[in-house]
């Protein structure tokens, strides 16, 4: 298959980039990993005019860290956060950038090319929205720093102008006595997941929550933020009842679309249940302990 | 070379330089035989255009016996029953190959993983992991993946 033609231009640096695709115009599109965007252009559902190509700038696929925060780079590959033992430190995001799509996509695809494609069935939207996640772009207009929550708009949309970009994600330190997951469920393992919970609870002590946020993927045009299962949560002692609590009043929030991947009904109850166990291991890790969990799929073991 | 930008690494390949062991299959990203590895990483080189692959290195199935001789892990399919059609079965030796680059002694459930964005139509995955267990076996302490000379 061969997508329609374009003219291709190298950025030699992400301020080339943003001029690049001022001076083109509409019709002109970044590439970054080419995950969602090739395949688009192959079935001919995008036909960019023009491509500006970010794979060969230096220095923008950093994974940092310093006493407040860890700074991604737009470029860094999901294989790459997953190797990362920066990037470790914080459990949730190894959950998702390990289990995103195959090994051979991981390797390519990008966490800036994620954010600023905005799927509604992205997996690191609903992840980073459980921290605190800022997202600092270049534009024409120069360099802004916008919290994730108010950077996605809607499905496909971000607040991004023509010619921004991505530039580097900011993730803000949970404190210590925290923990968080990330459940994904797919019917297989190249595929978006049918349904997602991603939790971060912050501890009072080794039963009782300070504060909990709770975000659902695939069942909403953006991630949807389960604050109600969050109240369920917060100032409690986590006992099962509490988190059954939780999960029905994520199942309640949910909003899925039937599709192929299942129904309204379906998408629901894997949601409640995913958000159920994501609680439990997010309250094993928060006492310090290892729990390795992620995408989950039929064969995987 | 001068390559049009839409030109698929995959076509470039097949098409342009006759290195026809790089299957397409699904053409859609998905089922992973179209595998080579780019600058050492395995991509589905029908998802990258050829143009990316400027002044890179890129392993294709082709370069992995040397001198006539099978690479282990082509041997490790060959005596394991690692395939069926055989169609799946460059995507799978060059995923395999990345593994056993990044991991020596990979476990079960690491193999599984590695191996989780290659399709097998024939449905053939017990031989296909027990090949991958005996090439990383048979390749022990020096596993490092190297192209041949040509």
């Amino acid at each position: 298959m061969y997508p329609s033609a374009f003219r291709y231009h190298r950025a030699g640096s992400l301020r080339e980039a943003v001029s690049l695709l001022s001076e083109l115009g509409e019709d002109a599109r970044a590439l970054a990993g080419g995950q969602s965007l090739i395949p688009l252009m192959k079935l001919r559902l995008a036909r960019p005019a023009a491509l500006v190509d970010l794979n060969f700038i230096s220095g923008i696929s950093h994974i940092r860290r310093n006493e407040s925060g860890i700074f991604v780079g737009t470029l860094a590959r999901h294989a790459e956060i997953a190797a990362s033992e920066i990037a470790g430190t914080i459990p949730i995001l190894h959950d998702c950038a390990a289990g995103i799509a195959d090994a051979q996509v991981r390797n390519r695809g990008t966490i800036g090319g994620s954010l600023a494609e905005t799927d509604p069935s992205g997996d690191w939207a609903p992840v980073l929205l459980t921290l605190s996640t800022e997202v600092r772009c270049m534009g024409p207009k120069g360099e802004r720093t916008i919290p994730l929550a108010d950077f996605i708009v809607d499905a496909y949309t971000t607040v991004m102008e023509r010619a921004e970009l991505v530039q580097e994600i900011i993730v803000k330190i949970p404190p210590k006595n925290s923990g968080g997951a990330y459940l994904a469920f797919k019917r297989c393992p190249s595929v978006y997941a049918s349904a997602s919970a991603a939790v971060q609870l912050t501890m009072l002590d080794r039963d009782s929550c300070q504060d909990a946020r709770v975000q659902l993927g695939c069942v909403g045009l953006t991630p949807v933020r389960a604050t109600e299962a969050e109240a369920e949560l917060r100032g409690k002692v986590l006992s099962p009842r509490a988190i059954q609590s939780a999960a029905d009043a994520a199942m309640a929030a949910a909003d899925p679309q039937p599709d192929m991947r299942g129904s309204v009904e379906y998408k629901c109850v894997l949601v409640g249940a995913l958000l159920k166990r994501a609680i439990e291991i997010a309250i094993r890790r928060s006492r310090g302990e290892r729990v390795e969990v992620g995408h989950e799929y039929t064969g995987r073991n | 070379m001068v390559v049009e930008p839409r030109l698929l690494l995959v076509e470039l390949l097949r098409e342009e330089l006759n290195l026809t062991g790089t299957h397409i299959g699904c053409d859609t990203s998905y089922c992973g035989a179209c595998t080579v590895l780019l600058n050492g990483a395995s991509v589905k080189s029908c998802t990258v255009f050829a143009v990316q692959a400027h002044e890179g290195e890129v392993l294709t199935v082709e370069g992995l016996a040397r001198n006539g001789e099978l690479h282990p892990i082509q041997k490790a399919f060959s005596e394991n029953h690692g395939l069926q059609c055989g169609f799946c079965t460059p995507g799978l030796l060059m995923s395999t190959a990345y593994l056993l680059s990044k991991n020596r002694h990979p476990s079960e459930s690491e193999i599984r993983k590695a191996v989780a964005g290659n399709t097998c139509r024939c449905t053939g995955y017990q031989n296909i992991l027990k090949a991958i267990r005996a090439a990383a076996d048979l390749m022990g302490a020096d596993n490092k993946v190297k192209p041949n000379a040509d």
